[in-house]
């Protein structure tokens, strides 16, 4: 099990329009409760089973978010 | 070699000697012989001819041709050149070298398409919002017309500016003999393929900065917008602003001795001057013959560029005179300028007629000088 | 670690970008660039673009990590079309918005569409005027309210893809953001074309457009995707229709060009 992938958010750059949230098939991310540097509630991973579609990858408006090969 | 000629023919002969390979542009009467001129000529050195669907395109895509490393022009009259005026600002803040030939016709509005006037002439300096300054000419043969154009497209390479060949329909029309010159002195634009120099800044505010190529790699961003040295927009900073600015303006002003050129005509007995230029200056020169002949000194200074303007020749005229009468075929433009200049070291006269392309007569400006004289 | 596919072309140091939280811009450039990675360009050293003024004409400039003219409001064509003149071998793309391309831009458009001119014109329509405050746009959907037709348009909007493939085009082409897939197909075939070859994107205005009608963005791109219907289907009133306008192979304005000068030269 496991594709060996995994979602990275890269804080700075995420405005928290929640576009990830709600593409993701498998239902990975949530918006947080406390805002990043530059007052934006970003979003985070709250969950495994990441299938490396992509979806958040492509459908980032601010290249915030982006799968990434988990080596275990 | 030498050819009985008009002004327009004589500009695009000019242009194409200058290395000009790339015009686009819309008809207009009377400047419409230099765009046909050009779509005969310039296929056949290899060159682009392009008809544009109107002006704001035609100064749009010289634009975009001079980037792509071409000298580009274009022709137009006076309600063309009034569409022009953004792209020309554009050029002037992106630092794009062209050329633009307007051959004025009586306005404002759609005035008299086929008739002579002199009414662009602030338009040529002021036409464009926001601080800017470019270089204008002013031909008064067609002679002038050839020499004055390839120079028009020297000082744009150089000082990587557009530059306005101000000329109008007697000019244009005109045909007088043209002496087309073997060889003659061309200016390239200074470009560079790297990006050791920063493409929007020179140390040297006499200096335009090297022009970069696009398509190499060098990742070069030019924007209308305020930028800083680098051409990145920077349209909140007073600094970036004011630097960019102060930059563009004395580029040309501290070229003016370089950039000006006049005729001038003075004697130590000269009671009455004039200053013009374009095709009324060829009346002027005809008055002056004409004063003489009953006994009376004129002097004239004829503009053969209209900015930037070098003060010197005019004031040396103003300190002999009694007056300067200024002849123009509108209603009062250069005559502002010889009044500043001028000061109070004489009385300056405005001479004002047109209208149906009517000359202003040498008799005419004989009538004046006598009447001032009294 | 690699960081997002996209960031090799673009100007990483100038990032978060300027657009609002889920503008539609971000997405259209993950298209493009997703579709110029997959052609196998490794950079953007072929390409030039040229954009007009608006919101969707900040993607490249200062964006992208090339070379980019940023012109004056809806000059973009005619810029972009005398670059490709003066130097054919490179590859000039145009984006920018409907109010730069459709609206003040619109004669350039179709001029350059009926002289099928070699150009990628990239159009994102918000359908508003994004970057001035929410004005009405020549595509802004009739009853639509506006800043300027705060008790709704009157007007009925532009097809531009129509009048863009009634003009000559060799490729005009509507897709939206939420068909990310087939938007980047279309960009990666349009790229191999000669002629003229637009395509639309329609793409949130999170600030102008969503906002008033007080959805999330991530809601108006699920209607952006219910509410389409391919070209040739029956049409629903108010459905956006998506598809390919026109698919032609015709002669380009360069090589009609280029043997005009050649016949001339003997």
């Amino acid at each position: 099990m496991g594709g060996g992938f995994k979602p990275y958010v890269n804080i700075d750059r995420c405005k928290g329009c929640s576009i990830c949230v709600d593409v993701c098939p498998v239902k990975i991310f949530k918006i947080s409760t406390s805002p990043n540097s530059r007052g934006y509630y970003y979003t985070t991973i709250v969950g495994g089973g990441c299938v490396g579609c992509r979806l958040c990858e492509y459908m980032c408006p601010d290249f915030a978010v982006y799968v990434v090969e988990d080596n275990l | 070699m030498r050819m009985l000629t008009s002004g327009n023919i004589a500009c695009a002969e000019g242009a194409l000697k200058a290395g000009c390979r790339f015009y686009a542009g819309y008809p207009i009467t009377p400047s419409s012989e230099i765009m046909e001129y050009m779509a005969l000529k310039l296929p056949k050195l290899g060159g682009i001819f392009f008809q544009a669907e109107d002006e704001i395109s035609a100064i749009n895509i010289i634009i975009g041709a001079s980037w792509g490393g071409l000298k580009s022009m274009t022709a137009t009259s006076g309600p063309g050149f009034s569409l022009m005026q953004e792209g020309l600002g554009y050029a002037i803040m992106t630092e794009t070298p062209l050329v633009v030939i307007d051959v004025m016709r009586v306005g404002p509005a759609t005035g008299q398409a086929t008739k002579s006037a002199q009414g662009d002439l602030m338009q040529a300096r002021w036409g464009r919002h926001g601080d800017q300054q470019l270089v204008v000419l002013a031909p008064s043969s067609p002679q002038e017309c050839l020499d004055l154009t390839v120079k028009a497209f020297n000082i744009s390479e150089e000082l990587r500016v557009p530059v306005i060949v101000l000329s109008d329909e007697i000019i244009g029309h005109m045909r007088e003999t043209v002496e087309i010159p073997e060889y003659v002195k061309i200016v390239d634009r200074r470009i560079t393929e790297d990006l050791s120099m920063p493409p929007f800044h020179s140390d040297n505010p006499r200096e335009a900065p090297p022009m970069p190529i696009l398509g190499r790699g060098l990742n070069i961003m030019v924007t209308g917008s305020t930028h800083d040295e680098w051409g990145l927009r920077d349209t909140r900073g007073f600094e970036t602003h004011f630097k960019l600015v102060r930059r563009l303006v004395d580029k040309i002003k501290l070229n003016a001795e370089k950039v000006f050129e006049y005729e001038k005509y003075n004697t130590e007995n000269s009671t009455v001057g004039f200053v013009s230029f374009g095709s009324v200056a060829r009346s002027v020169k005809g008055a002056v013959k004409i004063l003489r002949g009953r006994g009376i000194e004129a002097a004239y200074v004829n503009l053969k560029t209209l900015w930037p303007i070098v003060d010197d020749p005019i004031i040396e005229v103003a300190e002999r005179v009694k007056a300067i009468i200024v002849p123009e075929m509108n209603m009062g433009q250069l005559v502002w300028d010889v009044e500043r200049i001028v000061g109070d070291r004489c009385i300056v006269v405005p001479l004002n007629k047109v209208g149906g392309g009517e000359p202003i007569y040498p008799s005419e400006i004989v009538s004046k000088a006598l009447e001032v004289i009294k | 670690m690699r960081d997002h596919f996209a960031a090799k072309y673009l100007r990483v140091e100038l990032l978060p970008t300027s657009f609002c939280p889920g503008c539609g811009n971000g997405i259209v450039m993950n298209a493009f660039l997703k579709a110029v990675e997959e052609l196998g360009y490794e950079d953007l050293k072929e390409f030039v673009f040229v954009s007009g003024i608006g919101c969707s004409s900040w993607i490249p400039n200062p964006y992208f990590k090339a070379d980019s003219i940023h012109t004056l409001h809806g000059r973009a064509i005619p810029v972009a079309l005398g670059l490709k003149l003066s130097r054919p071998e490179l590859n000039v793309v145009v984006i920018a918005g409907d109010g730069d391309i459709a609206s003040i831009g619109l004669e350039h458009l179709v001029h350059a569409a009926r002289r099928n001119a070699d150009l990628l014109v990239l159009m994102v329509n918000n359908m508003i005027y994004g970057m001035t405050g929410g004005q009405q746009a020549p595509t802004t959907p009739l009853g639509f309210e506006t800043s300027t037709t705060p008790y709704g348009n009157i007007e009925k909007p532009l097809d531009a893809c129509a009048l863009v493939a009634t003009a000559g085009a060799n490729y005009s082409a509507r897709w939206t953001v939420a068909h990310f897939h087939r938007l980047k197909e279309s960009i990666k075939k349009a790229m191999g074309r000669r002629g003229f070859r637009f395509i639309e994107a329609v793409s949130p205005c999170t600030s102008h457009v969503v906002r008033r009608l007080k959805i999330p963005v991530s809601t108006y791109i699920k209607q952006l995707r219910e509410g389409s219907v391919l070209i040739g289907a029956e049409e629903g009133i108010g459905k956006i229709v998506i598809g390919e306008y026109a698919d032609r192979d015709e002669e380009g304005f360069m090589e009609r060009m280029h043997k005009y000068i050649n016949r001339l030269r003997g």
